[in-house]
């Protein structure tokens, strides 16, 4: 007699993160505001480092521009909010609109440096993206003082609960795309140009577009992020908005966490997130010394992060059970 | 008007001799050592931050600081590829790598902990504990669980990533360092700034003499690589690494004293640079960027051609900064792009 076996196993991820996804969605209900405040920033850096693995992980391309699409997204979010009146301000559909709109900006930003650098070698990816940041940000300043003639812009205000839930649905969003371009044809066009890109051209795939979509859609979710977060901060200048910190944290992060699996990333950053938290206020030095230390030894001794390890470890527990498994 | 070009012009000339200098030493570590060093910047920060203190403190001629700061960043450059590079490169953990990280995890600790008043103890004496500490577990390590690792070559590519993503970590490291140590105010000291006439334009003496130890540092290198055995090696890895060593050149050698070298440029530009322009413990990125376009421009890992780039990009700036101050930088990337798209293998590419 056939016995119909289920995998119960395979239900153990999903569950997990849908009873966390229950308690983030209901926290404003029963959180102190300073725990709402507190996972805002942690999702953001979980969104950052996400989308920066969506691409980089895979195609093993160093995106360090981050920073960069962040940046649009609040300047976006910042002229939007002043051309715009406070009554419909009020309307919280408005600050969605307002989201999307510097997501898409940030899109087509990406779009347009894929195009110029992604058809190169990836050392000229990542040369062109780490000096975006600071091209961005010159250009803003000069702009700024030049033409409007203060450096700085006050950004709408709305609630930390508004903030809060948009942060989590742009996660959401993003988690959702994130695995279903991992489980499409693009996903597997990604992990065999990160395999052999000559390779992966042979075998018929657009090479260059992939590269390129991929990188704009990573780069709506930073966008988003971006505008939603500016109207946490409310007062924004360049110097804040193009802070190349928000480069290197999402892909220290990733490296961190492991890039090889989707929630290597997710678990990097909510760990460095929180450290970031309790540390940054009293040693914002010791805490960038700290950061460097642990990147370079994740890189020397953990090539895969941390979810490799934990991995190895459990393939080990489980004595050879799993021993034709990859990774 | 004809001697206002002229004025812009030489101040291009002089701007350009410093960049040449920099991009020299990041081409070197990029094309032979092949690492794409992120943290080319904080060495140049290094150099200089080191020259004001000589200065100001010590009292120590700028010019003379080049022969302490240069051979400084040698040995530092030259250590670093020697321990965490090579590692990454034949994925074998070397003595030395774990020394250097835990001692300043540990201190980190102790510094940390110190500000909490939880420990009490002399600055040096915790160095020194940390130190042996991290020694000790250096030595346990490779005496057991290191011993398993066996030596295997990785890809060229897979280097060029691990590489970069490690100097950004060193980036971090150093940039913090010298945060603690000096703080993060913006000094300046003057040193030579009686004017020169020079066709009827004025400049200052420290930018000539910048310009001139440029050119000579320069020259020296270019003899260097032509002119002696180890330059004759250099060249050899650069173009080949596998081949090179089956011809009899010790490749981990002659790749460390790359990096060591570029490390060494980049401290003596920073030298350089503190006698003109004010500096800080946060001024590394701004020139590892600069460093980056005058390398692409001139050709990924083509000396001469950062050479000729440095120059070209130090005109460009002074021309732009002629009729907007603000916009240097945004012009530079403006013709990174430009170059991007007509001719990616920049000036001297192959």
């Amino acid at each position: 007699m056939n016995k119909i076996s289920f995998n119960y196993s395979k239900l153990l991820l999903p569950g997990i993160l849908l009873a966390i996804l229950v308690v983030l969605a209901t926290l404003p209900l029963y959180g102190s505001n300073y725990s709402i405040v507190l996972l805002t920033s942690i999702i953001m850096y979980v969104i950052l480092t996400v989308s920066w693995a969506l691409f980089s992980g895979s195609t093993g391309y160093i995106s360090l521009a981050t920073a960069a699409f962040f940046g649009v997204g609040i300047y976006t979010s910042a002229i939007l909010g002043r051309t715009f009146t406070a009554s419909i301000l009020a309307n919280e559909y408005f600050v969605v609109f307002i989201v999307i709109i510097g997501g898409l900006i940030s899109a087509c930003l990406a779009f347009i440096v894929g195009a110029i650098t992604l058809r190169l070698r990836g050392i000229y990816f990542a040369i062109f993206t780490f000096g975006l940041v600071e091209l961005i940000k010159n250009l803003l300043l000069w702009y700024e003082v030049k033409f409007t003639g203060t450096r700085g812009r006050f950004v709408v205000v709305i609630g930390n609960e508004t903030i809060y839930y948009v942060i989590l649905g742009i996660l959401l969003l993003l988690l959702l795309v994130t695995y279903f371009i991992r489980r499409s044809r693009y996903g597997l066009a990604l992990e065999s140009i990160g395999e052999h890109e000559e390779a992966a051209a042979h075998i018929g795939i657009n090479v260059t577009m992939v590269k390129v979509i991929i990188f704009a859609i990573s780069a709506v979710f930073v966008g988003m992020t971006g505008s939603i977060m500016a109207m946490r901060w409310t007062y924004i200048d360049p110097y804040i908005s193009f802070d190349p910190n928000l480069t290197f944290l999402p892909v220290l992060m990733a490296i961190f966490g492991g890039t090889r699996q989707m929630y290597g990333p997710i678990i990097g950053a909510v760990v460095f997130a929180y450290l970031e938290e309790i540390l940054l206020t009293r040693f914002p030095y010791y805490y960038m010394l700290i950061f460097g230390i642990v990147l370079a030894a994740t890189i020397l001794y953990l090539p895969n992060g941390l979810v490799g390890v934990v991995q190895k470890i459990i393939a080990r527990l489980a004595g050879g059970k799993h021993a034709h498994s990859r990774g | 008007m004809l001697t206002s070009i002229l004025d812009v012009l030489i101040a291009g000339l002089l701007l350009g001799g410093l960049y040449a200098l920099i991009a020299m030493g990041l081409s070197l570590q990029y094309g032979v050592a092949r690492v794409f060093n992120i943290s080319h910047g904080e060495f140049i920060m290094l150099g200089g931050m080191a020259t004001l203190t000589l200065f100001t403190v010590f009292k120590i001629n700028p010019l003379i600081a080049i022969v302490i700061c240069g051979p400084i960043t040698f040995v530092l450059g030259y250590i670093i590829h020697r321990t965490f590079f090579r590692h990454l490169l034949t994925s074998l953990p070397i003595f030395g790598e774990i020394t250097i990280l835990c001692t300043l995890f540990l201190w980190t600790v102790f510094r940390i902990l110190a500000d909490y008043n939880y420990v009490r103890l002399n600055q040096f004496a915790a160095l020194a504990i940390c130190l042996v500490i991290a020694i000790i577990l250096d030595f346990a390590l490779n005496r057991t669980a290191f011993r398993r690792i066996h030596e295997s070559r990785v890809a060229a590519g897979v280097f060029e990533s691990t590489s970069m993503l490690f100097s950004f970590g060193l980036m971090f490291i150093i940039k913090n360092i010298a945060f603690i140590g000096w703080g993060p105010s913006i000094r300046s000291y003057s040193f030579l700034q009686q004017p020169v006439s020079i066709a009827g334009a004025l400049f200052g003496m420290n930018r000539l003499v910048t310009l001139g130890f440029s050119i000579l540092i320069g020259l020296a290198f270019y003899f260097f690589l032509t002119r002696t055995r180890i330059g004759k090696a250099i060249r050899a890895a650069a173009s080949d690494p596998t081949v090179a060593q089956l011809m009899g050149v010790n490749i981990n050698q002659v790749l460390a004293l790359c990096f060591g070298l570029g490390a060494a440029m980049a401290g003596i530009a920073g030298v350089l640079i503190s006698m003109c322009y004010p500096v800080n413990a946060n001024m590394g990125i701004e020139y590892t960027i600069i460093a980056i376009i005058v390398v692409a421009l001139g050709g990924l890992g083509s000396i001469p051609g950062s050479f000729i780039g440095g120059f070209a990009l130090g005109i460009i700036g002074s021309i732009v900064s002629f009729f907007e101050p603000g916009l240097a930088l945004v012009a530079y990337y403006f013709i990174f792009g430009l170059l991007l798209l007509i001719r990616p293998k920049g000036i001297l590419g192959k």
